[in-house]
């Protein structure tokens, strides 16, 4: 009875712990590898080539063909997000005519909880050019440590292997695109053509 | 170990594997979280519903966090109502409701429809929150006094005072089309309240 017991707890501690719950899951910490995490389809092939993906359907991060890769975690439902989103939009532009990042960065955002049409209806207003992907059952919310909304993570192409590190990640707003893209050149080790 | 304590701990770890939930809880929004009550996971339903799908919907009368008063009747023959009952300001999931409507305004527009936005606190309250969440583009009706008397119509009225989490589709006959009581602790997804709209009357 006492041994059934003692697997009994340990295998419901073990569940709480890594089972699906996940709720103690911690964000990605700087230095470390992103989990795993499969995407849906983007929305089209123009996000697809954005993306530098080969096929059609769910993808694996791992898969999108950039040196550096930012995410942002939001929500439809977050207003933080929904003021922070021309911003995003911002260093967007400004990575795009920028010759030194236009081919080596790309931006995509996860809408934690949130269903197709409502990533639908955040991206329709604030007319976001870059991929967004919906996370109705947070799915990639918990692999991300459950973080809170908006949450910016930067990782760099791992040098073995093609997973992605982290290397900043940013809990609230970015405080402006200029300067978050200054703290990405310098978190990622991308420099200017000119070596500013 | 004695069995007692083996129980108990047992007890303790399912407790706790209940009190996270797995469903995974609503994404929090950052920057909100100093002012946001969080009262932690509540019962998902506390209360009985007074109407279905079919019904004459209760009339109301409230003030309005932007002056005024609103009476439901006064949207009959022109307007399709959407009420969105919240169980209280300064909650977590309610806060981040609220603002998804705020951006999804063409959807109502499409349809013919106001949201009326509601909870059973007082205006001063509603003013602070609403004024934080950036302000709303639909009336927010304050069921302050008597407490929650239009939640009660409706049988969405708990027993704590706040209201549940709900939905009321209501078309321009007054009649209830829509009925959806939704678990306190999660936000209803929007998709099933566009397919609800998508059946009435323009």
């Amino acid at each position: 009875m006492r041994r059934h017991s003692v697997v009994w707890i340990g295998a419901l501690t073990a569940l709480v712990l890594f089972g699906p719950g996940g709720a103690w899951a911690a964000p990605p910490a700087v230095g470390e590898g992103l989990p795993g995490m499969t995407l849906p389809a983007p929305a089209g092939p123009d996000h697809r080539a954005y993306l530098g993906l080969a096929g059609e359907g769910p993808f694996d991060a791992a898969a999108v063909r950039a040196e550096v890769l930012l995410i942002e975690v939001f929500s439809m439902y977050c207003s933080y997000c929904q003021k922070e989103a021309p911003e995003v939009n911002r260093l967007y532009e400004r990575a795009g005519s920028s010759p030194d990042l236009r081919d080596r960065l790309r931006i995509i955002g996860i809408g934690v909880g949130n269903t197709a049409l409502e990533v639908e209806v955040f991206r329709k207003k604030y007319a976001v050019p870059f991929p967004l992907f919906p996370d109705p059952d947070f799915t990639l919310h918990r692999a991300l440590g459950e973080v809170r909304t908006p949450f910016f993570i930067v990782a760099r192409r791992a040098a073995e292997g093609n997973g992605w590190v982290a290397v900043l990640t940013r809990e609230g707003s970015m405080d402006g695109a200029d300067p978050f893209l200054k703290r990405i050149r310098e978190a990622a080790g991308l420099f200017k053509e000119d070596g500013s | 170990m004695s069995r007692r304590v083996l129980n108990a701990a047992t007890a303790a770890v399912l407790g706790a594997l209940l009190a996270l939930g797995f469903a995974g809880a609503p994404a929090s929004c950052r920057g909100g979280e100093g002012h946001i009550y969080d009262p932690g996971r509540l019962a998902p339903r506390d209360s009985t519903l007074r109407v279905e799908v079919g019904d004459e919907a209760p009339d109301f009368t409230l003030p309005a966090v932007t002056g005024g008063i609103v009476r439901l009747f006064q949207y009959r023959g022109s307007r399709n109502v959407v009420l969105s009952f919240v169980p209280a300001a300064w909650t977590p999931v309610c806060s981040d409701q609220w603002p998804g409507y705020n951006i999804a305004e063409e959807i109502f527009t499409q349809a013919d429809a106001v949201i009326l936005g509601i909870t059973v606190d007082n205006l001063p309250t509603l003013h602070a929150w609403t004024r934080e969440m950036g302000g709303m583009w639909f009336p927010v009706l304050s069921d302050f006094w008597p407490h929650g008397a239009a939640a009660a119509a409706y049988g969405v009225l708990r027993s704590d005072g706040t209201a549940e989490r709900a939905l009321f589709v209501i078309d321009k006959r007054g009649v209830i089309r829509y009925v959806d009581v939704h678990d306190i602790n999660e936000r209803p997804p929007l998709d099933e309240l566009v397919r609800a709209l998508e059946h009435l009357e323009r």
